[in-house]
């Protein structure tokens, strides 16, 4: 990204990738023991095993990419608007103006509380804008919420 | 207030009654229902040789110009200082206050039956809500048209008192051009193609097509409506422009009267399908943030697409856009060659470019779109590189303004051009969004006041009045001599 490299990028909390690793383990897992079982059923032992051992490495890829993932996330709160890029396959970067947010919202999911994480939305007029940062601590998320409402205020444009 | 139609049981308090022939129109809104009851009923007593099934055709029409009368006899209104009153109901009383400083439009609505019997109906628009909420079916056409001005004049809000206005016209769609315009579209293509062959095939295999006919029916059936709600919706279309927006009226069996704020435009858009082109047709489309609170829930306020002009010239619609958005004509530049092998089609248009106000893009391939957003709208930049545009070294830059699909998009353009869109854009749209010329009102999504000059007389008795610190004066223009009259005359 060539964008202005005047400030650090902020990234996510090491936590996301906690988190996104077992996700991925915990479905891995529980899909592989699943079709291991029923082929060991349907089609004998040594189906059993490759049909585990497949699945295994499906799960390992898909952790490299969910890893190149949870690395591609970053953020940067300039003077006037927010920074978010994000994506591998699809690289996206968002610049949302301060003035032009209408909330900010944090959320948290089950899962996401378990490891003491939430999520921060900037909403806009615009339905497509796509400010959203995962995976942040829930003092930073706190911090980044405060600082974006006050931010919001001092510059609010409406429509 | 005067009315053509005095009653003889109207009291002196100010009571006045609806037209005598609400009831039979009232009754003429039913005809459609009751003409295809007629005809099912009739194709049913047909097969089975009997015919007392139209005699409750008969029950069904006196019972409702029973309802209509009885409605009309105990339906009153009055002007009670700041408040038009509506009373209404036999068994249940229904009295309206609408307080005219809340009144956001009054619109003159004349379905068919009722505009062969002069009388229209009068449907006012409160602030808060978005249905209606004063309905007066029906007064005389001149009585309504007097009593809408009235209601508009008297009220505070300028840009509501300036929508009684009737000015100049902007663009129109003559009716020859409509016509040509929908028979050129997909829709009454495929609708026209299915029937012709179905005739065709009618003539070798009459058994078949009567089963394809069958089968089709229900398709055919919604593809005609499609076509006709088109024609009829879009029918006598006049865009007049005033102070606050432009004016549009519009409408076969119902007249429309709808108002495109300049202040609220969000983007527009250009679009000339293919079958259009060697016309040289084109659609006017604009996007408005919505009037109303509603749907203020985050995914995207509330924006409406509404058209500008159906069908016209490429001049008509030059004209209409210089007026909503200031001529704005920023250079275009097509992306590099090597994007034509991430989008084989659609490169043959594409095109995009800005200047310090506004960005304009084309897309499309069957059917050219151009948008043009200005930047002040802007509600984020996002820049986006999918996989195949990596390896070509393209990236697309999108404008985003509020609503779902409203956006301009520079796409496919090279790496380092489009990382200088992302600056070179938030910045310009920061500038464009810090120097709007609009009164603090206008930050909340609300309106400014609009310039004191002559307009349009709103009363349609002069040429032109002037409008002066957000309302309208007594004095007016006829033809470069200026004289005086209230807007409403005193009785």
């Amino acid at each position: 990204m060539t964008m202005s490299e005047d400030q650090a990028w902020l990234r996510p909390s090491p936590g996301l990738w906690r988190m996104r690793r077992a996700e991925v383990v915990t479905s891995t897992a529980v899909l592989a023991a699943f079709f291991g079982l029923v082929f060991l059923a349907a089609a004998g032992a040594t189906a059993g095993l490759v049909s585990v051992v497949v699945l295994l490495a499906l799960g390992a890829g898909f952790s490299w990419f969910v890893r190149r993932r949870y690395r591609a996330w970053r953020y940067q709160a300039r003077h006037e608007d927010l920074l978010v890029a994000r994506g591998v396959m699809v690289q996206r970067l968002s610049v949302v103006p301060y003035g032009r947010m209408q909330f900010v919202e944090v959320t948290a999911g089950p899962i996401e509380r378990l490891f003491h994480l939430s999520t921060v939305k900037l909403h806009t007029a615009a339905a497509a804008s796509d400010a959203r940062i995962p995976g942040l601590e829930l003092g930073e998320a706190a911090r980044l919420r405060d600082r974006l409402t006050e931010l919001g205020e001092s510059m609010a444009a409406g429509m | 207030m005067t009315t053509d139609n005095p009653s003889p049981e109207t009291p002196d308090d100010g009571w006045q009654r609806l037209h005598p022939l609400s009831p039979l129109a009232r009754v003429g809104r039913l005809v459609p229902a009751l003409v295809l009851l007629f005809l099912v009923s009739t194709v049913h007593s047909k097969a089975e040789n009997g015919r007392a099934e139209t005699d409750y055709l008969v029950l069904i029409t006196l019972a409702s110009a029973v309802y209509g009368y009885v409605h009309w006899m105990v339906t009153r209104w009055r002007f009670e200082g700041d408040t038009l009153r509506i009373e209404t109901g036999l068994i249940r009383k229904d009295s309206r206050r609408l307080p005219l400083a809340r009144i956001q439009a009054v619109d003159i609505v004349r379905p068919l039956l009722a505009r062969i019997l002069g009388v229209s109906e009068l449907r006012i628009r409160v602030a808060g809500s978005g249905s209606t909420d004063g309905k007066l079916a029906y007064l005389a056409e001149s009585q309504a048209a007097e009593l809408r001005l009235m209601l508009l004049a008297g009220h505070h809000d300028p840009v509501v008192a300036a929508s009684a206005n009737t000015g100049l016209p902007m663009a129109m769609v003559t009716t020859s051009r409509l016509l040509g315009s929908v028979l050129l579209s997909l829709v009454s293509i495929i609708l026209m193609g299915t029937v012709a062959t179905l005739a065709v095939l009618d003539q070798f295999e009459p058994r078949t097509a009567a089963a394809m006919a069958g089968f089709l029916a229900v398709y055919l059936l919604s593809f005609a409506g499609v076509v006709w709600r088109r024609l009829s919706g879009q029918y006598a279309f006049i865009a007049v422009e005033g102070p606050e927006g432009v004016r549009i009226r519009r409408g076969l069996l119902q007249t429309i009267s709808e108002t495109v704020p300049y202040a609220r435009i969000q983007a527009v858009r250009q679009v000339e399908p293919l079958l259009w082109r060697p016309f040289g047709w084109c659609r006017l489309e604009v996007d408005i943030a919505g009037a109303t609170a509603r749907n203020q829930r985050g995914e995207g306020t509330a924006v409406v697409r509404k058209a500008l002009l159906p069908v016209g010239s490429q001049q008509d619609s030059w004209h209409l856009l210089a007026r909503l958005l200031g001529a704005p004509d920023p250079e275009r530049t097509p992306p590099p060659r090597r994007a034509k092998l991430k989008a084989p089609l659609s490169f043959h248009f594409l095109a995009a470019g800005h200047d310090g106000t506004h960005a304009v893009c084309v897309t499309g391939r069957i059917n050219r779109a151009t948008t043009w957003v200005p930047l002040e709208k802007s509600q984020s930049i996002r820049r986006v590189q999918g996989p195949l545009q990596r390896p070509l070294g393209l990236a697309t830059v999108h404008v985003d303004v509020a609503g779902k699909r409203a956006r301009a998009e520079f796409r496919d353009r090279e790496v380092a051009e489009a990382d200088r869109l992302v600056e070179e854009l938030s910045e310009l749209s920061r500038v464009a969004r810090l120097s709007s010329p609009r009164s603090p009102v206008a930050s909340d999504g609300t309106h400014g006041v609009p310039p004191s000059g002559w307009y349009p007389d709103p009363s349609g008795r002069h040429e032109q009045r002037y409008w002066h610190d957000g309302r309208w004066t007594e004095h007016v223009g006829d033809g470069g001599r200026r004289s005086s009259e209230a807007l409403i005359p005193t009785p």
